[in-house]
């Protein structure tokens, strides 16, 4: 760096960059406030005034005329149904791939795994669509279990990630403390090491939950053509929230976009009450490990 | 006084003062718990200790001491297999324990450490409830038949039981360090070990809670044997039976490993050293 | 001795089963776990060229230069190029918009915003990470298309008509225009919360000795923070771009669909993404769904690329400064 310049009409010019920078910076943040705050109003202002129970106990009425619908009961039943069985195939996997990368594998395997589960995180969640539909719908047909293997192969790196990071957190001396009383390694694992990490399970159970809610790719392929009816069995393709918004979107009656904007809201809180507790809890039991330690 | 004869009166004194220590019997009676046999211990390529050989004797208190660095902690976590956790360590020469080779291929070192016990520098008690820390070892290890009473045993004979018996439900965590060592030193115990390694067990703690630790090795030498690493000499001239002094060697190429250099009673190491280097360090010229 | 009565004699055999039942179970199936996550980017892989094997059979690598997408029996003929223009030119002005945007603010988070405000912003900014694309192209269609076609674009195309890329405005906001805003939104997060934690990482020694010598905070900024994180942002422009290449939902909902190339920006097109998120509701024919899947192998490679692009810079960087640098 060339010695700055202490003259008096030079530091005012630079000081005057210095202020010019320091209010784009403002700007960029503000802008980036303002853009939040337009989408979620311009969702919230809309889908408030369309909220109405029926939008979640009421199924879609076909071909129906005028702005009364009915509601997307199946939608989000689908949505229930579907998310909670990724989540029971994603959370064991994901759990026992980051045991095994922080508890046994030597470092070379570490990082091959970490790699692969960091480009499977990247892979777009259109690509996964057509893999599990190659994978499992060509030849029987759409179907809920198609949908939510899709969706758990997105939230495994989420899991995998955030339980390696609470598995590193528990201390050596425990685990020395286990063995030196001659307890198995597999025991002083699951016994002593694992309770320690649930919060951080929990909390990337949670944020994962949050992030596959709301995709849509991945079940277009998989569990897209629905009938109207509420059903609860994932063998046969159910209807979800996000594939409903997007059909509805596309769709040229207002009434569907009244409706697109209700379910749209509805998502939209629970996935941020979802984050945001997720991050709670995240900050509530890594404190409560650095206390231990 | 000069600081030498400074630190050896300590000693003296504190050699004195254990009034209670009985002479020990010639080393032909004793019953020996180990026999280490021309021990290295390396990690990766640097060795940390080489060449030692000693037994250890039943129903004793066995001191190590020696200035940082000489390989004390890496030498007795040989003992009990301990430093199989640590990769590339490697183990040369044998240990055998009541004649068995531990270190053998077909010796499993969980069935190891059962045996033979550790507590280790820093009190590290599990985060579960003052009872559940004595219990769960009993549990996991097939030992679950009265369980109270084994709990009960273990705290009181560890010198806590009084102070913890009304709360063995609150969280173990919430005991001061020198109650978390005896914690830690009530687990091992509850599971019947044959021999206790310590490893500095009492550095962490204050002088009181030293003391604890140390009345508490002198009652339970009869049940079982201990070896213990310190750094404090005047510890070892309180607690020790036989105190086993390491020193650093240094190589041609400036490599440094620890040796055992002279192993005796503990009286004579400290009053009559046979090794110069032990005197020095005895009396406290280095280290 | 009472001990005697509880327990089995002291001088137990330590031989016997050299390797626990348990242990080898629990490293067994926590491995299996650990094979089968990395088995499956294989796998996902192996499935994709699977499926475009028909078209790829058919086309050859022709089908990525040819400008056309014709389902009609009897005339099927198709390509990628104008959907692979259309994914380049969405992208990267996406990225022209976000990454500087991005880059300011993460400064503002880390130089300048007085310490009330850090948390929330930065909360702030994280969550519009987490708001699904369905809903932005929702919002994309319903509200932003429509402003900007009467507002923005009119503007655009009476002021700057004369370049080609400010043609007529579309007919009701669905445009490659209004791709381009909803991708800078959805990328902005991931880039800044990136770039936040790079500025986090910069010493402060090394930032103190250049305010030290009496520069102002954007010359230091400018001469000890940008190069220190140079290849940390290089790399979170990559994976915001990457991001962009691979978002289907809200571009489709925006984008206004249409198969030839133009120039203008407001005019309708597809990404590689998009198309095939379009066609969702079934391809009329075995060789158009192989050529959507064989879209979708392109769309696989580049965000490979990208990806693993990313990865290395990380790494290198990560083992140049000897610190670990915030994953994706």
């Amino acid at each position: 760096m060339s010695t700055p310049d202490f003259t008096s009409s030079g530091l005012r010019r630079r000081r005057a960059v210095n202020r010019l920078m320091e209010l784009l910076a403002w700007a960029c943040a503000a802008i980036a406030v303002g853009i939040l705050g337009i989408v979620v109003f311009s969702v919230a202002r809309r889908g408030a005034g369309a909220f109405n129970l029926d939008l979640l106990t009421k199924t879609p009425v076909p071909f129906a005329l005028g702005p009364v619908k009915q509601g997307l009961a199946n939608a989000f039943v689908g949505t229930i149904v579907i998310v909670g069985f990724a989540a029971l195939m994603a959370l064991p996997i994901g759990i026992l791939v980051a045991l095994y990368l922080i508890e046994f594998a030597r470092p070379a395997v570490r990082n091959v795994v970490t790699l692969a589960l960091d480009v499977l995180n990247g892979i777009p969640a259109i690509v996964i669509g057509i893999f599990v539909f190659g994978l499992f719908v060509v030849g029987r047909g759409q179907s809920g279990f198609a949908g939510a293997f899709a969706l758990g192969c997105l939230m495994l790196p989420l899991v995998a990630r955030s339980t390696m990071e609470v598995l590193v957190l528990v201390p050596t001396s425990l685990r020395e403390a286990s063995l030196g009383l001659g307890v198995p390694r597999w025991r002083t694992t699951l016994s002593i090491v694992l309770p320690q990490t649930i919060g951080g399970i929990v909390t990337g159970a949670t944020l994962g939950v949050a992030r596959v809610a709301g995709e849509t790719a991945p079940l277009l392929f998989t569990s897209s053509i629905v009938g109207t009816q509420v059903s609860w069995n994932p063998s046969h393709a159910l209807q979800t929230v996000p594939v409903a918004i997007f059909e509805l979107s596309e769709s040229p009656d207002p009434a569907d976009h009244t409706r697109a904007w209700a379910a749209a809201t509805v998502l939209l809180l629970f996935i941020l009450f979802a984050s945001l507790g997720a991050r709670w809890l995240a900050t509530r039991s890594r404190r409560k490990l650095e206390a231990a330690r | 006084m000069t600081m030498e004869a400074e630190n050896v009166s300590t000693i003296e004194t504190a050699l004195r003062v254990e009034t209670k220590r009985l002479p020990l019997p010639p080393r032909e009676r004793l019953e020996q718990v180990f026999d280490i046999q021309d021990l290295d211990a390396i990690y990766g390529s640097k060795p940390a200790v080489k060449g030692v050989t000693m037994e250890i004797y039943k129903n004793l208190v066995t001191a190590i001491i020696g200035p940082s660095g000489c390989g004390k902690s890496t030498f007795i976590r040989c003992l009990n297999r301990m430093n199989d956790l640590i990769p590339g360590f490697k183990q040369t020469g044998t240990v055998r324990y009541h004649g068995q080779d531990i270190g053998g291929g077909d010796v499993d070192p969980v069935a190891v450490r059962r045996t033979i016990g550790m507590v280790f520098q820093r009190p590290n008690p599990f985060p579960k409830s003052i009872y559940d820390n004595v219990a769960w070892g009993l549990r996991v290890l097939r030992m679950k038949d009265s369980l109270d009473e084994r709990v009960e045993r273990a705290l009181t004979q560890a010198a806590l039981w009084d102070e913890v018996k009304d709360r063995l439900k609150a969280s173990a965590l919430s005991l001061s360090g020198g109650q978390q060592q005896r914690l830690c030193i009530a687990r091992a115990i509850a599971v019947e070990p044959d021999v206790v390694l310590m490893d500095e067990p009492a550095s962490a703690l204050d002088p009181i809670a030293t003391q604890a630790i140390e009345q508490l090795m002198h009652d339970l030498k009869s049940e079982y044997s201990f070896v213990i690493v310190t750094h404090n000499m005047q510890q070892a001239a309180r607690v020790a039976d036989m105190t086993a002094f390491f020193s650093i060697s240094t190589g041609a190429e400036g490599e440094r490993w620890g040796e055992l250099v002279e192993y005796d009673d503990t009286t004579k190491i400290f009053t009559a050293p046979s090794d110069k280097r032990t005197e020095d360090y005895v009396t406290g010229r280095f280290g | 001795m009472s001990s005697a009565e509880l327990t089995d004699a002291p001088r137990r055999s330590f031989t016997g089963r050299r390797v626990r039942l348990g242990d080898f179970l629990l490293q067994v199936v926590a491995g299996a776990a650990a094979l089968a996550a990395t088995a499956l980017v294989l796998l996902i892989t192996y499935k994709v060229v699977e499926g475009a094997q028909l078209s790829l059979g058919t086309y050859g690598l022709g089908f990525v230069t040819r400008v056309a997408w014709n389902p009609v029996a009897g005339h099927e003929l198709y390509g990628a190029a104008s959907f692979l223009f259309g994914t380049a030119i969405t992208s990267l002005l996406a990225l022209a918009l976000a990454g500087p945007l991005a880059i300011g603010i993460a400064l503002f988070l880390t130089e300048l915003a007085p310490r009330t405000l850090r948390a929330p912003v930065t909360a702030l900014v994280e969550t519009l990470a987490a708001i699904p694309s369905v809903v932005i192209g929702l919002w994309g269609i319903l509200v932003l298309g429509p402003q900007l076609r009467l507002h923005i674009e009119p503007w655009l195309h009476s002021g700057l008509g004369f370049i080609p890329l400010f043609g007529t405005p579309s007919a009701a906001g669905a445009s490659i225009f209004t791709a381009v805003i909803v991708l800078a939104i959805m990328i902005l997060p991931i880039v800044s919360s990136i770039t936040r934690e790079l500025f986090l990482g910069v010493p402060r020694d090394l930032k103190e000795g250049a305010l030290a010598l009496g520069t102002t905070r954007w010359e230091m900024v400018r001469g000890v923070v940008f190069p220190y994180a140079r290849g940390g942002i290089a790399a979170a422009l990559i994976l915001g771009l990457g991001r962009a290449i691979g978002e289907a939902i809200a571009v489709t909902q925006v984008i206004g669909g249409g198969v030839f190339i133009h120039w203008s920006l407001f005019s309708g097109g597809d990404t590689l993404a998009s198309k095939i998120a379009a066609q969702y509701q079934g391809a009329t024919s075995n060789l158009q769904e192989s050529s959507l899947i064989y879209l979708g192998l392109i769309l696989l490679v580049f965000s490979l690329v990208t990806n693993l692009t990313a990865q290395w810079i990380v790494r290198r960087v990560a083992r140049r400064q000897g610190v670990g640098i915030a994953r994706a």
